[in-house]
């Protein structure tokens, strides 16, 4: 995974709460067996005026010029300010992929949806949950001064503004050091191989049925 | 010390190894697997030079994306057919059970699990998909993760969590007549809201839901992760044993019985603390349809669309803009909405139970010709077939519903069924968010009963008096 450490990068608001993943990422792009791609179609159906397939050259399409990701000013936008329950819906990691691929860094929010948040955390994004208030007055500044910009120093788990204002934001132990070092949490997990089997051992003495695998004809029932 | 919820004994029992900060390497009984969001997972297995841990903890099968009718033609989208080729490919390469598009046993993933037997009472349960929630009805702790936990999982059968909080949402009382599961889960929505269960992972009690049937119990459990808990859950009694017996993953014989002993004990103890709780009055829930974008704008039949400007600050930005794109004026009678297509399947409400309950509401009559397009997808080729046994698929067929098979189908139209811009749909699946079911497609949320009711009708009705 790529580390995270600091940011500096331009900030760009869509405050409405309950953004979920079908906005982020529409269905119609899941269709995909890659990770990567998935930028173009960051909030297709908000972004575009025209409906949004996949393999669409988007060269082609009519981007929503009201819609903020195609307004000049925000063109690198590495920093997304947006309303409460961000992520919200289904667990497609699309989503975070999307926003990456986009080119988005980090998501300022009140709150995130709780598997949205798991997964930003395993591809490299960095959530950040910041008081309501606060949020609201990054994303004022953000529209009265072209070019804002936030900095973002994972390790001091701080966020600065242009003016010098400082806002400390929480975030877990494990996690944080897996994002500074970009470490592989799979590999991580395999060190500890023992302890697994152990807990499957004790685990297939007091509660076997958890353990017993059906023997299913492979072609019973064909329609 | 005070006793333990059933959240906290699930939680207990997985638990390979805590770290300092709390977070919990969580040991995984089943894994489902579905077509979406397992590709770039046995991918990275593969890249890694890794293999599953233990494969005969894992379940797959492609719903998304598969066609609901003219199956033997294959899948006309070359875009879907690569990806269900793709699970077919990797779970045979794998060694993973899956059930193929044309096996009587395939369907929606949340309805086979169960119905095979494959969810347990006091499993951990895990899948690439948002409404995993749904086995919690069996007293399991089950959520979804997204595709880099789905691989974390393949490779190592745990997983890297920190515990939610408790929340305990009672149901006291009985509903009414012609109140459904899908009512009681949309109320509850209504009133914590759609972030309401953040953080948490609720246990759904109260003697409303210990009335309740599997399917039931399913479909409540279903919708929490539309009130943002990570999981729901229900403690196990004898309707959850009854359901298990016999099922083609489940114990047999005397470990049946071992098993049983144990599973009943997975209810939380009477002394348990609950951080949150939520009581609901059943009695007082009346059939629900949702009128905006959130499965929280949500309201009785008997009401109306509300104005934006009577809800509190922080909604009233987004109950205009959910008004504007449902193209709904406020202080509409829910009973005023003119529908053009009825839409009943998905993981929330396609069991025997949920056709039963619409085909009862069907009798002789026949949808109403203002409707395009009503539609009855089965969550399983079992479920169609116990269906078919009992004669419900001549009822809607007669009155001119699509009969058609198994899938995700409509509830978010990655396959051919969708809705067209501006139409508007009575579904009874789970969410209503804009362009689920179809770019510029309009849902509103309800019960099997209350579908199959506004189908007959063109409009939403009240189906207690209907």
């Amino acid at each position: 995974m790529r580390a995270f450490t600091r940011l500096q990068g331009i900030a760009v608001p869509l405050m409405r709460s309950n953004i979920d993943t079908d906005a982020i990422i529409p269905k119609q792009f899941l269709k995909s067996i890659k990770r990567s791609g998935f930028g173009k179609n960051l909030f297709d159906d908000w972004r575009y005026l025209d409906t949004g397939e996949p393999g669409q050259d988007v060269s082609e399409r009519q981007p929503d010029p009201e819609f903020v990701l195609n307004q000049g000013r925000y063109r690198g936008a590495e920093v997304l300010l947006a309303g409460e329950n961000f992520g919200c819906g289904s667990s497609r990691e699309h989503a975070v992929w999307a926003l990456d691929d986009y080119g988005i860094r980090a998501v300022i929010a009140p709150d995130f949806a709780d598997i949205f948040h798991n997964n930003s955390f395993k591809s490299g994004l960095l959530p950040i949950r910041l008081e309501k208030t606060i949020v609201e007055q990054l994303a004022k500044e953000c529209e009265t001064s072209e070019g804002y910009q936030l900095s973002i120093d994972l390790e001091a788990q701080t966020v600065t503004t242009p003016g010098g204002e400082v806002f400390a934001f929480e975030v877990d132990a494990f996690r944080k050091d897996c994002l500074l070092n970009g470490l592989d949490d799979i590999e991580l997990t395999l060190q500890q191989r023992t302890r697994i089997k152990d807990y499957e051992s004790r685990r297939r003495e007091s509660a076997p049925w958890l353990f017993s695998v059906p023997q299913l004809e492979p072609d019973a029932g064909e329609q | 010390m005070p006793g333990k919820t059933l959240y906290d004994k699930v939680w207990d029992a997985h638990i390979v190894n805590q770290q300092e900060d709390g977070t919990v390497l969580l040991y995984i009984d089943r894994h489902l697997v579905h077509e979406v969001t397992s590709p770039q997972a046995f991918e990275g297995l593969q890249i890694a030079g890794r293999k599953p841990w233990r494969t005969g903890s894992m379940l797959a099968v492609a719903d998304h994306n598969v066609p609901t009718q003219g199956r033997d033609q294959g899948i006309a989208d070359p875009v879907s057919r690569l990806q269900v080729e793709t699970l077919d490919a990797n779970c045979a390469t794998f060694g993973v059970t899956e059930f193929r598009m044309n096996d009587l046993r395939q369907g929606i993933v949340h309805v086979i699990g169960p119905e095979q037997g494959a969810t347990l009472p006091g499993m951990t349960v895990v899948c690439g998909d948002s409404h995993t929630s749904t086995h919690g009805a069996f007293g399991a702790l089950a959520f979804g993760i997204g595709t880099s936990e789905v691989e974390h999982v393949m490779a190592t059968q745990t997983i890297l969590q920190k515990k939610a909080k408790n929340m305990l949402v009672s149901v006291d009382g009985q509903v009414g007549p012609g109140v459904t599961a899908k009512d009681i889960v949309l109320a509850v929505i209504g009133r914590i809201g759609t972030a309401g269960g953040n953080g948490c992972t609720i246990e759904f009690g109260g003697d409303a839901i210990r009335a309740l049937s599997m399917e039931g119990r399913m479909t409540v459990c279903n919708m929490s992760i539309e009130a943002g808990a990570r999981a729901g859950m229900i403690g196990v009694d004898q309707t959850t044993v009854d359901y298990l017996k016999e099922r083609p993953f489940a114990p047999r014989g005397e470990m049946f019985a071992q098993a049983e002993a144990a599973w009943l004990d997975l209810k939380s103890d009477a002394d348990a603390h609950f951080d949150e709780v939520v009581h609901i009055d059943a009695a007082s829930i009346e059939p629900q349809v949702t009128w905006g974008t959130s499965p929280e704008m949500v309201t009785g039949v008997g009401g109306a669309v509300p104005d934006p400007v009577s809800l509190e600050q922080a909604k009233v930005e987004g109950a205009r803009r959910a008004l504007e794109y449902m193209d709904l004026e406020p202080a509409t009678p829910m009973k005023d909405i003119k529908l053009d297509r009825v839409f009943i399947g998905s993981c929330t409400n396609s069991r025997i139970e949920d056709l039963r309950a619409a085909a009862a509401v069907i009798g002789d009559r026949r949808v109403a010709d203002s409707v395009k397009q009503a539609m009855v997808v089965p969550g399983s080729g079992l479920v169609k077939l116990q269906a078919e046994e009992e004669g419900l698929d001549k009822i809607f067929i007669n009155a001119g519903f699509e009969w058609r098979d198994p899938g995700c189908s409509m509830c978010l139209a990655m396959n051919a069924d969708r809705l067209e811009a501006g139409e508007r749909c009575a579904s009874t699946s789970n969410r209503n968010f804009e362009g689920r079911q179809g770019q510029g497609g309009r849902t509103h949320l309800v019960s099997p009963a209350m579908a199959a009711a506004a189908a007959l009708a063109g409009h939403f009705v009240d189906v207690r008096t209907f």
